[in-house]
């Protein structure tokens, strides 16, 4: 080997190993044409979204460190072990009980829009409040990995997570991670694959009502959402929000818009449209 | 002893024990994590009072007096003067 060799880093035999897991990742940018997967980055506002979502894409979007930075959805995409995902960059939001508009895009792309996987970023610094979220999407979908992002900040406040306990009561796959760094990028694109080839199973954690009344309430206005919108995703969540007088749903039940909100989620993407 | 959130000086902690808020703002705020039961502590308050921001589950949330004055707390401990 000469030293030009030894000069360039890797070899290019290295670069197509498997057991270089990086090299499985194929960045496309802002042109996901003829995608397989569709997968959405959710989570709470300041978690760190947006700087997965360029980890993985290859894209620049603006990162800021302020309250509805990311007002609309940015779409890119990457190429993992053959398949071609579009990623979806959500804006930041505490709940899918949503009060702003920003949330609504967030709410309406993971109730109606399906994507085949979340990721949802947790800040491990502050995640008693952050699991909130987690838990209402999956109410909604089995299909996500959690991405706790920030554990070195959490390493400097003294804190510690437990994340394969955390897996375990979630049910769904938690990568510790500092995108900022890149670190647990590999592990985070590994679980989303095993995810999406159905290599693991995922049991995301149900909320029990455990009040009869009301699972039976919300089980018979959904049989009947069901059969007024065949083939709208989630009608015992909707059931719920009915039932708790939530007026955005209200309306889109009582004017009939319900079965084109799940059309229009996939299909309305904003062109280029990312921030403020 | 029970008062309002609004009424706490730095340093105090307490648990919160009803939210006299209601619609998207009592909403938001559960969203945040804070809920009955929930133990706040004010973090830091600004020159004139308001808005203050209190430590709630590891995050810090900040409230105008207004918002505060509506949020029932009872104090745990501190240096009540």
């Amino acid at each position: 080997m000469t030293a030009a060799d030894s000069s360039a880093g890797t070899s290019p035999a290295c670069g197509d190993c498997v057991l270089n897991n990086v090299s499985n990742l194929r960045e496309l940018g802002v042109s996901p044409a003829g995608h397989d997967i569709v997968a959405a980055v959710a989570g709470n506002p300041n978690t760190g979204k947006s700087t997965v979502f360029n980890a993985l894409t290859g894209l620049r979007r603006h990162v800021g460190n302020w309250s509805g930075k990311t007002v609309d959805r940015a779409e890119g995409g990457f190429e993992y072990r053959r398949r071609r995902y579009k990623l979806v960059d959500l804006p930041g939001t505490h709940s899918l009980l949503s009060t702003s508009h920003d949330e609504d895009i967030a709410r309406d792309f993971l109730l109606f829009g399906r994507p085949d996987t979340t990721v949802v970023v947790v800040d491990a610094t502050r995640l008693e409040r952050d699991l909130n979220l987690v838990l209402q999407i999956l109410q909604i979908t089995d299909r996500v990995v959690c991405a706790l992002n920030l554990v070195d900040e959490a390493e400097r406040n003294g804190l510690a997570v437990d994340s394969r306990h955390l897996a375990r009561e979630l049910g769904v796959p938690v990568v510790p991670m500092v995108a900022r760094r890149g670190t647990g990028m590999t592990e985070l694109l590994e679980a989303v694959e095993q995810v999406v080839s159905g290599a693991i199973t995922t049991r995301g954690k149900r909320v029990q009502h455990r009040d009869n009344r009301l699972e039976q309430a919300v089980s018979r206005l959904s049989e009947q959402l069901e059969r007024e919108f065949p083939g709208v995703a989630n009608t015992r969540w909707i059931a719920l929000r009915l039932l708790e007088a939530d007026p955005r749903v209200e309306r889109a039940v009582a004017d009939g818009t319900l079965g084109e909100l799940s059309t229009a989620a996939t299909l309305a993407a904003p062109p280029g449209g990312n921030t403020t | 002893m029970s008062t309002t959130l609004d009424r706490l000086h730095r340093g105090q902690t307490a648990t919160v024990t009803a939210l006299e808020l209601e619609g998207a703002e009592r909403r938001r705020l559960m969203d945040m994590g804070l809920l009955v039961g929930t133990t706040v502590s004010v973090d830091r308050v600004s020159p004139l009072g308001d808005p203050t921001a209190y430590r709630v589950r590891g995050g810090l949330l900040v409230l105008r007096r207004g918002q505060a004055h509506q949020i029932h707390v009872a104090l745990l401990g501190g240096d009540p003067t």
